[in-house]
């Protein structure tokens, strides 16, 4: 970890939105500043977790980083090079580097495509000249890699459960030998025990891969476990980065204390005493 | 007396597919006042066990067993004579405010018309009585945002809107199904805190489903856990968390990551129980 392969530097996203306050009769619209800002560093290897709640703009920074949406000003360095200024075709060489993992596992995948087909497609948009029979093997080793039968491989979405679906995500962004995968909340769809799963799966391929995770949740407690680094947004700005230790064993901004204190954990006693503190603060804060 | 007994519950359903068997054999028992845990992960049967109770199950749901409210059985019963005990003694919450809401009706029709249908209130008392409610569950301005329609509440007021809707005829028992699922973390804490503070107010006994430990941990005086429509461990919360007796419920609290802890892989959940084999 020397070297950052990503730098975004002052990445803004805005969206003009109409404005229902405005005076006057004609539609006027305002600016929404999803992204407002946003600088990080993401060293080869590491996981950086990204938190906030439901409109934070962590998905906006995400998809604004590979060009899904159009960020309004900054810069994104990827090895040398700004991803927001490169033309069409460079960005496509890109996107073999860099893959995405998405919450919903099965809307994210067409149901009319075999399992197959889905892990294969980035072969056949990045590796044109690949045999079909090399594209298969390829297919198998990796359903394997990520924990599936590889005589699936005929497979529908809709016959898979939603923790196998996730893993058919997963191998489609692996596929191409990516230097980054950016997951967007890729186990809050599921339950606690697949969660794990997903969770234990996804670290043990970047040990062994030596890949990059941006790791995007909501969940404090997940985001912890599997990040070298976290970076909370609120509003669109970062409030606060650091060691995962760091942000919540020590955590600086007002923010950062208040989801700590409020993520519940799995002990009566704990809790208990958490409410107690929760219940005075909020009648300090009322007087 | 207690507020709810439930002995034996099962919930079967008839699809094209044969009989299936959402909830199988569960029996408790719940203290007037107290707090009940239902927790499991999707499929469980943890809803459909609170479905079943209060007789809203589809019309190809059948329930069996017996439900005693106070000590009298409503299970089974005629719809009329149901719907005497929802809202007046049992009141329900639901995982999204938004689509419990009618978007097309203000916040003051759709609560004074429980009161009106519920306790026969005149327009002017139940908007009177609402809007004391909508101060009791803590919403700014209670007096003008009565007026508003559900899209103009952020999730959490909404939620809020829903809390005060179920409280308003007095229940005793107040059924809530993963209340703060679709909410923020920090406003998850703000809706959990408002319910238990809200018991204590007003004394009525709550039925919690989730499946999220931590929320159980927090919240429940006892809890049932759920799995396949079986229940696999029913005891006091305390006693759970510390000396959890199934395997499924020891695999879902180490499934889990924790905040206060670190582990370097999370452990999976061993479903050896099924098959009898020793985990």
């Amino acid at each position: 970890m020397s070297e950052p392969i990503l730098s975004v530097r002052d990445m803004a996203v805005h969206f003009d939105v109409r404005d229902d306050d405005a005076p006057g009769l004609l539609t006027k619209t305002k600016k929404l500043k999803a992204v407002d800002g946003v600088s990080f560093d993401l060293m080869a290897g590491e996981t950086l977790g990204i938190v906030g709640e439901s409109g934070c703009g962590k998905s906006t920074l995400a998809r604004a980083i590979i060009r899904l949406v159009d960020a309004t000003a900054g810069e994104a360095i990827w090895m040398g090079r700004d991803l927001l200024k490169l033309s069409d075709a460079d960005m496509l060489a890109v996107r073999k580097d860099i893959q995405m993992i998405f919450q919903d596992p099965l809307a994210s995948l067409n149901p009319r495509m075999t399992a197959g087909e889905i892990i294969a497609e980035p072969l056949k948009t990045h590796f044109k000249g690949m045999k079909k029979a090399e594209r298969r093997e390829k297919v198998q080793r990796m359903m394997e890699k990520v924990g599936m039968d590889p005589t699936l491989i005929n497979r529908y979405p809709h016959e898979f459960s939603g923790g196998q679906c996730q893993r058919i995500g997963i191998a489609r962004a692996l596929i191409t030998n990516p230097k980054l995968i950016i997951c967007d909340e890729p186990v809050s769809a599921l339950d606690v025990s697949v969660q794990a799963q997903v969770v234990n799966l996804l670290m043990k391929l970047q040990k062994e891969l030596g890949i990059s995770l941006l790791f995007i949740a909501h969940d404090l407690s997940v985001v912890k476990h599997i990040s070298n680094r976290i970076m909370v947004l609120y509003f669109g700005n970062v409030v606060e980065v650091g060691t995962s230790k760091q942000v919540i064993e020590d955590p600086q901004h007002a923010y950062t204390k208040k989801l700590i204190a409020s993520v519940p954990i799995p002990d009566p006693e704990k809790e208990m005493e958490r409410r107690v503190e929760r219940r005075a603060k909020r009648a300090a804060a009322a007087k | 007396m207690n507020i709810l007994d439930v002995k034996n519950l099962s919930v079967k359903f008839d699809t094209p597919d044969g009989v299936v068997n959402a909830v199988n054999d569960v029996s408790f028992s719940l203290g007037e006042g107290k707090t009940l845990a239902i927790v499991g992960e999707s499929g469980s049967g943890k809803s459909q066990t609170a479905f079943g109770i209060l007789g809203l199950l589809p019309k190809n749901g059948h329930t069996a067993g017996s439900v005693k409210y106070m000590g009298t059985e409503i299970l089974n019963l005629p719809e009329a004579e149901m719907n005497k005990y929802r809202a007046n003694e049992i009141a329900m919450i639901f995982q999204d405010p938004m689509t419990s809401l009618n978007p097309y009706m203000r916040i003051s029709k759709q609560l004074t018309e429980v009161l009106v249908y519920h306790k026969g209130m005149s327009q002017a008392d139940a908007l009177k009585e609402s809007i004391r409610m909508l101060d009791a569950v803590q919403i700014p301005d209670a007096a003008n945002r009565v007026r508003m329609y559900p899209h103009e509440f952020s999730g959490g007021m909404r939620q809020r809107v829903m809390i005060a809707m179920s409280l308003l005829c007095g229940p005793k028992l107040l059924i809530a199904d993963e209340p703060t699922t679709a909410l923020d973390v920090t406003v998850q804490a703000e809706i959990m805190d408002l319910l238990i503070d809200l018991q204590e107010d007003f004394g009525m006994a709550i039925i919690l489903i989730t499946h999220d430990m931590g929320i159980v941990a927090g919240s429940c005086e006892d809890t049932l856990v759920m799995f396949g429509g079986n229940v696999m461990e029913y005891q006091s919360t305390v006693d759970l968390f510390k000396n959890p007796q199934h395997p499924y419920t020891r695999g879902l609290l180490e499934a889990v990551p924790r905040l206060d802890q670190d582990v370097d892989t999370l452990s999976t959940v061993s479903y050896d129980f099924l098959t009898g084999a020793k985990s």
